[in-house]
């Protein structure tokens, strides 16, 4: 009977965490769609562009969404705006310096405040933030939606889970040596950053 | 040479605001390319692609008035032809 009752409970303990199995997301999007967005106000017009160069893996456990932790890359040469000679002068080495720094990547160490409704997660992502060689502590609002297979319907012949990432937050130009302290009567020290993004994890 | 000048000046004037007008008169920095929104069905992400296009700003025409300005400046150095005939004493 102990014995029973023994097999039986490791039996339960062993289901329940194959549900509860964290899963680990690739950022990599095959379809090109992951993006982020930045926006830095100016008098003539806001400068605003996007970077599809995004890649990197997320660690998420549906049944525990605070213990996600991960690292998110944007490709500084996948910057892009709408002028093409603003856009060589947004990526030489006096702005973003891409050919020294090709990288632009969160790396989340914790959630706090999560809230779960449904398939839904919100919470503040703490983390580093390292841009042109220098990091910085942030904290960002974040919307994590996970997808359970979902991923057949985004890429055929794949099957897995989804999960979209999206966040809204705005640093200083200043804060991470984009020329700073320079010419923010023409490009505002702010930039506005718009990240929304979705990750596979196949089966 | 001088009214030629003058008129090549109002031309460009012209043209590049014709030009400017004729493309949608935007207010902002000439574009060469635009963000072309698409929406994921599954996740609901908008994605964007760059389509190459030509939009000129104001930079262009500021370019352009800037030029016509400069040739009409130049005209003045040319005399007319009555300045060039010599006064009957």
């Amino acid at each position: 009977m102990k014995t029973k009752i023994a097999v039986l409970t490791l039996l339960a303990a062993l289901s329940g965490s194959a549900f509860a199995a964290p899963e680990t997301f690739d950022f990599k999007d095959p379809k090109g769609v992951n993006n982020a967005q930045f926006k830095l106000d100016a008098p003539l017009e806001a400068v605003t562009g996007h970077a599809n160069g995004i890649s990197g893996t997320v660690i998420f456990d549906p049944e525990k969404p605070g213990d996600t932790k991960g690292k998110i890359v944007v490709a500084s040469q996948s910057l892009s705006v709408p002028n093409s000679m603003m856009q060589g002068h947004l990526h030489s080495d006096k702005w973003m310096d891409v050919a020294k720094h090709p990288e632009i990547f969160f790396e989340v160490k914790e959630l706090k405040n999560v809230k779960t409704s449904g398939g839904a997660t919100t919470a503040d992502a703490t983390g580093t933030f390292t841009c042109k060689g220098v990091s910085k502590e942030l904290t960002v609002p974040v919307k994590l939606t996970y997808l359970k297979d979902k991923l057949s319907q985004r890429v055929p012949n794949m099957n897995g889970d989804l999960l979209v990432i999206r966040a809204n937050f705005t640093i200083k130009r200043s804060d991470f040596n984009i020329m700073a302290h320079q010419v923010e009567d023409k490009v505002s020290d702010e930039i506005e950053l718009s990240l929304a993004i979705a990750g596979a994890s196949s089966k | 040479m001088k009214n030629t000048l003058r008129i090549f000046a109002v031309l460009i004037a012209l043209a590049a605001g014709g030009f400017w007008f004729a493309k949608g008169a935007n207010r902002g920095w000439t574009k060469n390319k635009v963000q072309i929104e698409t929406v994921d069905e599954i996740t609901g992400i908008k994605g964007f692609r760059d389509e190459k296009v030509f939009i000129p700003g104001l930079d262009v025409l500021a370019i352009a008035t800037g030029i016509s300005v400069v040739v009409f400046g130049i005209s003045f150095a040319f005399k007319t032809k009555n300045q060039k005939q010599t006064p009957s004493t």
